[in-house]
């Protein structure tokens, strides 16, 4: 069972899709990962050997902040923002799209399901 | 696209000038600016700048955290103040008005 961070990475998949199951690890990083040590991009992620796993595990834990640190420090980053009251940090604070995206319709994602507004008329027909 | 590292952060030459003065005689005092686009020096930390915000001019208070981001950015343009009927908005948008204010006040 091929254990990284913390994480069970998928067992029929290929390597190189497999460690993007680890969370700061995108296809470019895997790609770099398994350049750097020596890892066949191609095989499956159970037909790899222990010693295999155990430089994958190495290289990352030397080059890659990842999972648990990674959202710590994301989350350091915004608290920051808040903090010193700028723009950007008040927009996270009022649940609002941060990088200048209209909110006048759309912006779902970052607002969550819409809410009823009392009073409305709803547009027959 | 991010500017040009060439170039250097951009501040304002007669803002610069303020508080290099400021520094040099060892003073503080509030420095009204127009100047949203300045970027905030290691050399502002400390400093209160009272910030136009196209109506009046919000006092900000820099310290070492907000170097690298701009002026603009702590003085909010926009006021929102809730929609018709809504309660709940009307207090959550009161709250983060009255909060930077009193921040900057001190």
């Amino acid at each position: 069972m091929a254990r990284i961070a913390g994480v069970d990475l998928p067992r029929d998949k290929r390597v190189e899709i497999g460690l993007t199951y680890v969370f700061g690890i995108g296809r470019a990083t895997a790609k770099q990962i398994l350049e750097s040590t020596g890892v066949n991009a191609s095989i499956r992620v159970r037909d790899l050997t222990d010693a295999d796993v155990n430089r994958l595990r190495q290289a990352i834990e030397k080059d890659f902040r990842v999972e648990g640190a990674l959202r710590t420090e994301v989350a350091m980053n915004i608290k920051r923002l808040m903090d010193i009251g700028s723009y950007r940090g008040i927009r996270h604070r009022r649940g609002l799209p941060v990088r200048g995206q209209r909110t006048h319709t759309n912006a779902r994602t970052k607002k969550g399901p819409r809410r009823a507004i009392a009073g409305k008329k709803k547009v027959t027909k | 696209m991010a500017r040009s590292v060439k170039k250097g952060p951009f501040v304002q030459e007669a803002l610069y000038k303020r508080v290099s003065g400021m520094n040099a005689r060892n003073e503080k005092r509030v420095v009204k600016t127009w100047s949203r686009a300045s970027t905030i020096l290691p050399d502002f930390v400390g400093h209160t700048f009272a910030v136009h915000n196209g109506n009046k001019f919000i006092p900000v208070y820099v310290t070492e955290n907000m170097v690298g981001h701009k002026l603009g950015e702590f003085a909010p343009t926009r006021l929102f103040r809730g929609h018709t009927g809504n309660k709940a908005v009307d207090k959550k948008a009161a709250a983060p008005a009255a909060a930077p204010a009193a921040r900057g006040g001190k």
